[in-house]
């Protein structure tokens, strides 16, 4: 699963630029995934601040 | 709300605000729809522009310009500076704006013109009627409501959504999207005329670092890295604080801007039945400088111009649309950031070596008219190599 550290996270929405799912959705000032996401890394790669970890279960 | 509109926009950056603010000036019925509660914050932008690529579209105004910059410098890797210094009196390289005033601005100018406005109120989903895009769902303050219009335009910014809903794949290529943090800094001691760029693999690995002076002492301190480049311990972040801890230790930070720039070739196609997707969206920014608020306003006005003839033809499918699209790919705008593309692909590839010889092969240029296009004929001309590995560029030159 992708875990969003909502502490880091700055919600510039750089992420959801790069999603080749279209999983990520920046509303106003919270990040949301949806489970298209098929936690490639992608986001959690370019990630400016670090926000984004992929857990495997 | 009402429950229709000849024209929907989605998104209230320069984009969305010329796009309305031109439709609503011809007499079309109008709505824009901001999702967060404020325009213009937060600021994600270094919030430099040429000054002529400014004044093409409304004239300066000291309330949202913060300094005008009169020089530039560029830093190889190994720390030599050249500096770039337009020759002619007045004819400074551009200004830093206070994005935050100037968004607002615009979009104050869409209200003023008749556009219906409203904050806080996000786009959730389009409404399609055959195939193709019929108006939108806006979510305001926990209410849902389902607007029609002729046309939408989607100028939803870098993290554009509405397009992609549409049936348009809108992705970045993440090699291709510049992750950028910046500090707004004060307490520094900097020449308030002087925008500089830092340039190297282990400063700023396929893209730059930036200071753009605000005045009084304070500055834009930024940086874009390649997406192939970031990972965990060297972030857009991790490079800045290295960069400021050795340049600017005393500096106070106020502010955290962070964001991505996409450098990739723009979206194919930009129309679709009903539909015009302008700036950031449509992955419209300049490929070399990430400058994407011109690109946004030029796109934006222009989907607006077209919006109202396909209205006033009763036509407003893609092919009718279509002429937005050849448009801009044949402009000024649209081939610079062909050009650009390619050229950036090239010096991306560049080890620091190379980018050293470049920087010292000319220690200053004095140009008529500051544009990168330019910087880059300068740059060629001094480094004859260059324009041997860079063969099938010279035509675009």
């Amino acid at each position: 699963m992708l875990n969003i550290r909502r502490d880091i996270c700055g919600y510039c929405g750089a992420c959801v630029s790069v999603c080749p799912e279209g999983a990520l959705e920046l509303v106003d000032a919270y990040l949301t995934v949806e489970d298209t996401c098929s936690t490639c890394g992608i986001c959690e790669k370019i990630c400016p601040l670090g926000a984004l970890e992929v857990i495997k279960e | 709300m009402k429950r229709r509109y000849d024209m929907l926009v989605v998104g209230g950056g320069p984009g969305g605000a010329f796009a309305a603010k031109t439709a609503a000036e011809k007499g079309l019925s109008v709505c824009l729809v901001e999702k967060r509660p404020a325009i213009g914050t937060p600021v994600r932008c270094a919030e430099g522009i040429g000054k002529e690529l400014l004044t093409d579209f409304l004239p300066p105004d000291p309330k949202w310009i913060c300094t005008d910059i009169e020089s530039a410098e560029l830093v190889a890797p190994d720390g030599f500076s050249m500096l770039l210094e337009p020759s002619k009196a007045g004819n400074e390289i551009g200004y830093v704006l206070d994005r935050k005033v100037f968004d607002r601005e615009l979009v104050w100018k869409a209200a003023e013109a008749g556009a219906e406005t409203y904050v806080k109120a996000r786009a959730t989903a389009p409404i399609m009627r055959d195939g193709a895009v019929a108006g939108a769902v806006i979510e305001q303050h926990g209410k849902r409501y389902e607007i029609d219009a002729d046309i939408v335009i989607a100028a939803d910014g870098i993290e554009s959504k509405f397009a992609r809903w549409a049936g348009i794949d809108t992705t970045v290529p993440y090699r291709e999207l510049e992750t950028c943090a910046q500090y707004l800094m004060t307490g520094l001691d900097i020449d308030s005329t002087r925008t500089s760029f830092y340039l190297g693999n282990e400063v700023a690995p396929a893209g730059y670092l930036w200071i753009f002076p605000k005045g009084d002492g304070t500055a834009n301190v930024g940086i874009g890295i390649g997406g192939g480049k970031s990972g965990n311990g060297h972030r857009a972040k991790d490079y800045l604080d290295r960069f400021i801890a050795r340049r600017f230790p005393n500096g106070k930070t106020i502010e955290l801007i962070i964001g991505g720039v996409s450098v990739c070739r723009p979206l194919p196609s930009t129309v679709a039945d009903n539909m015009l997707i302008v700036g950031d969206a449509a992955r419209i920014s300049d490929p070399i400088t990430g400058g994407g608020i011109y690109n946004a306003m030029y796109t934006g006005r222009l989907a607006g111009e077209t919006a109202v003839t396909a209205i006033e033809a009763g036509d407003t499918s893609r092919d009718a649309l279509m002429p937005y699209d050849t448009t801009w790919r044949a402009s000024k705008m649209g081939k610079a950031i062909d050009r650009n593309y390619a050229i950036k692909e090239f010096f991306t590839k560049l080890n620091d070596e190379k980018l050293n010889s470049i920087v010292h092969s000319i220690s200053k240029i004095n140009l008529e008219h500051f544009s990168t296009l330019m910087l880059l004929k300068e740059i060629m001309k001094a480094n004859p190599s260059l324009l041997l590995e860079l063969r099938h560029l010279r035509s675009l030159l």
